[in-house]
C-alpha cells in the first residue's frame, strides 16, 4: 500500500519550502523596513498635514493645487499654513525638472565617458590583471563621499585648481565661474557615479564571445562596423544597467547640490529635506518624493521601451 | 599591449577619478587655514588638532558602533539571501530578490524619508539604533552581490557528498559550506563596514540628536577655519578605507580561487 503524502508534507521537504525558509529573514526585513515604509510614504502624500500630527483625510492637493496645514483649536481644525502642491508650486516644479535634467545629463556624460574604459579593460587588459584595474577604478567610489564632493569645489572653484592652472598657462585671462552652478553639480556627480557605469558595461563586454567579432571581420566588415553591428548590440544590456543604475539614484542626490550647486544648482532632494525637517510637513515632502520617483520611473520605462525597439530593429 | 588610445584615455580617466583624493593629503599637510593653492609649507598640526575635538570623538564612536552593527547584520541577512537565491528555486523569488536589492538603485533620500515617516509614526525615537536599521537596508544588497559570487562558485556535489557520508544539513553547512565561503563573508563584512562608515543621508535623517562622522563633517564645512582639520581627518579615512577595501579584495579573490570559480572581477 502506498504511503499517502499530503500536499503539506510534500511542500515541507521541497526545494521551494527550503528556499523560502532560507530567504525569509532577509525578505521580512526588506518587507517591514522597505516595502512598508515606501507604501506608507505613498499614503502620506494623500493625507493632510496637521500640527505635529497627520490627519488621515484623503486629498490630492499635495500634488496639485492650493493646500494647507491645519491645527486643532477648540476642537475645530483651523488652516495655519497655506502652500501649493508639488506640481503647482513654481519652485518645487523647477527643482523637480532641474533634477531630471541633471540626472539625464549626468547619465549621458557618465555612460559615454565610461564605455571606452570598460572596453579597454575588457578587450585590451590581460585576463590576470583585469581585477586589479577594476579595483583601481572602484577605490575612489568607496572613499569619503562628502570630502570628495567638497574637494571638487576646491578644484573647480573661483580660485581653484582648474582656474589657477589655466591662468598660469595663459589660456584664460580671468577665472571661469564653474562653481555654484548646475554644471558644477553635473561634473561632480559624473565623477561620483563613474564606477557604477563602468562595472555593468564591463560585465556585458566580458560575456561577448570573441569569435563573433572574428566572424564579423572575416565577413569583410571594417573594425568600426563590427563594433557598431556586433559589439554594441551585445553590450547593450550592460549599457542599460549602467544607465539605470546612474540615472535613478542621481535624481535624489542631496550632498552635491548642497555643497557645489549654490542657489542655481539646488535639486529636489534639498526640497524634500526642507519639507520633512524644517517645515515638518510630511504629506508635502512625501508628494514631492513620490512625484520625483514617478518621473524617474516614467523616463526609465520609456528608455527600456525605446531600447527594445532599437534592438528589434537591428535584427531585421 | 595593444589599444594605445584606449589605454591613454583610461589613464586620463583615472586621473579624473583620483583628482580629489590626490589633493586631499596636499591640503591636510598644508600650513594654511585656507584650502587653496599655492601651498604654504608642511605641517602636521591639523592632525594634532584631531585629538582635541570631543564632538569628533563622539561622532567617531557613534559611527563605529553603527558601522560594526550594520556590517554584521547586513552580512548575516546577505548570507541567507545569497544562499537562497543561488541554491534554491522557489515561488516569488524574482520579486523578493528585487525588493531586497532595490536600495542599490533607489535614491537614499527616499529610503531615509520613508523610514523616518514610519519610525516617527510608530513613536520610535531617533537614535543610533534607527540609523543601523537604515544602514542594514542599504548595505545588504552589496553583501548579497559579493556573497552570491562566493556561493555561486560552490560545487553542489561537495554538499551531496557530505549528506551521503551521513552529515546533517546543519553540520554540512558548518563543516563544508561555511569554510568555503568564509573569504566572501569577510569581504562582505569589510565592504558593508566601509559603506556604513561613509553613508551620510540616512544618518542625517535618522540620527536625531546624535552625530555620525559624515554628519559631523558636513557640519564643519560651514566653518572655513575648521576645514584643514577635516582634510586631515579625510586623509586618515581615505587611507583606512583603501586598506579595508584592499583586504576585502584579497579575501574575495581568495574565496573565488578556493571554490575553483573564475574571477569575473569587481565587487558588483
Amino acid at each position: 500500500m502506498a504511503v499517502k503524502i499530503t500536499r503539506k508534507q510534500r511542500f515541507r521537504g521541497s526545494e521551494a519550502a527550503n528556499g523560502l525558509a532560507m530567504i525569509s529573514p532577509t525578505a521580512f526585513y526588506a518587507i517591514l523596513l522597505l516595502a512598508a515604509p515606501l507604501a506608507m510614504i505613498f499614503l502620506y502624500s494623500f493625507w493632510t498635514d496637521g500640527y505635529l500630527t497627520i490627519i488621515h483625510q484623503f486629498q490630492l492637493c499635495n500634488y496639485y493645487g492650493p493646500c494647507a496645514s491645519y491645527k486643532e483649536v477648540d476642537g475645530i481644525l483651523q488652516p495655519t499654513q497655506e502652500y501649493l502642491g508639488a506640481w503647482s508650486d513654481p519652485l518645487t516644479r523647477t527643482l523637480m525638472l532641474r533634477s531630471l535634467y541633471v540626472s539625464l545629463t549626468v547619465t549621458a556624460v557618465t555612460v559615454i565617458l565610461a564605455f571606452p574604459v570598460a572596453y579597454f579593460v575588457s578587450f585590451y587588459v590581460e585576463a590576470s590583471r583585469k581585477s586589479l584595474w577594476l579595483f583601481l577604478i572602484t577605490i575612489p567610489f568607496w572613499t569619503s563621499y562628502l570630502i570628495r564632493v567638497f574637494l571638487w569645489k576646491v578644484i573647480i572653484g573661483y580660485n581653484g585648481v582648474i582656474n589657477t592652472g589655466l591662468l598660469e598657462l595663459g589660456l584664460i585671462s580671468e577665472p571661469l565661474s564653474i562653481n555654484y552652478s548646475i554644471n558644477a553639480v553635473i561634473i561632480t556627480l559624473a565623477h561620483a557615479y563613474a564606477p557604477f557605469a563602468i562595472l555593468p558595461i564591463f560585465v556585458a563586454l566580458e560575456k561577448i564571445d570573441r569569435s563573433f567579432l572574428e566572424a564579423g571581420r572575416d565577413l569583410g566588415e571594417s573594425p568600426f562596423m563590427t563594433f557598431i553591428r556586433v559589439t554594441l548590440p551585445l553590450a547593450m544590456p550592460g549599457v542599460i544597467s549602467a544607465v539605470l543604475i546612474v540615472f535613478i539614484p542621481t535624481i535624489g542626490d542631496y550632498v552635491t547640490p548642497l555643497l557645489v550647486g549654490g542657489p542655481e544648482g539646488k535639486m529636489v532632494a534639498n526640497m524634500i529635506e526642507l519639507s520633512f525637517k524644517k517645515l515638518d510637513n510630511y504629506p508635502r515632502g512625501a508628494a514631492i518624493a513620490i512625484s520625483s520617483m514617478a518621473m524617474v520611473l516614467g523616463v526609465s520605462l520609456l528608455f527600456l521601451f525605446l531600447n527594445r525597439r532599437f534592438l528589434k530593429g537591428n535584427k531585421a | 599591449m595593444k589599444g594605445g588610445w584606449f589605454k591613454s584615455y583610461t589613464i586620463v580617466y583615472l586621473v579624473f577619478l583620483y583628482a580629489p583624493i590626490l589633493l586631499l593629503p596636499l591640503f591636510a599637510f598644508n600650513n594654511a587655514t585656507t584650502v587653496a593653492f599655492p601651498l604654504e609649507g608642511f605641517t602636521t598640526k591639523w592632525f594634532g588638532q584631531l585629538w582635541t575635538e570631543p564632538a569628533l570623538h563622539k561622532a567617531l564612536k557613534n559611527s563605529l558602533i553603527i558601522a560594526v552593527s550594520s556590517a554584521v547584520i547586513s552580512t548575516m541577512l546577505g548570507i541567507f539571501a545569497a544562499r537562497a537565491s543561488t541554491r534554491y528555486r522557489f515561488p516569488f523569488k524574482a520579486p523578493l530578490m528585487g525588493l531586497i536589492m532595490l536600495p542599490l538603485v533607489l535614491p537614499e533620500v527616499i529610503v531615509a524619508v520613508a523610514l523616518l515617516a514610519v519610525l516617527l509614526g510608530l513613536g520610535v525615537s531617533l537614535s543610533i539604533f534607527t540609523v543601523i536599521l537604515g544602514h542594514v537596508l542599504v548595505c545588504t544588497p552589496f553583501a548579497i552581490a559579493i556573497l552570491s559570487s562566493a556561493f555561486q562558485s560552490l560545487d553542489q556535489s561537495l554538499e551531496e557528498a557530505s549528506y551521503d557520508l551521513g552529515e546533517s544539513a546543519v553540520s554540512t553547512f558548518r563543516l563544508i559550506i561555511l569554510p568555503l565561503v568564509m573569504p566572501g563573508i569577510i569581504s562582505a563584512l569589510l565592504i558593508t563596514f566601509t559603506i556604513s562608515l561613509d553613508e551620510f543621508i540616512i544618518a542625517f535623517f535618522l540620527a536625531g540628536n546624535e552625530n555620525t562622522l559624515p554628519v559631523y563633517i558636513l557640519g564643519q564645512f560651514r566653518f572655513p577655519q575648521n576645514i584643514p582639520v577635516i582634510m586631515a581627518l579625510g586623509t586618515i579615512l581615505v587611507c583606512l578605507s583603501i586598506a579595508l577595501l584592499a583586504t576585502a579584495e584579497y579575501f574575495r579573490r581568495r574565496g573565488i580561487a578556493k571554490t575553483g570559480g573564475k574571477d569575473t572581477g569587481g565587487f558588483l
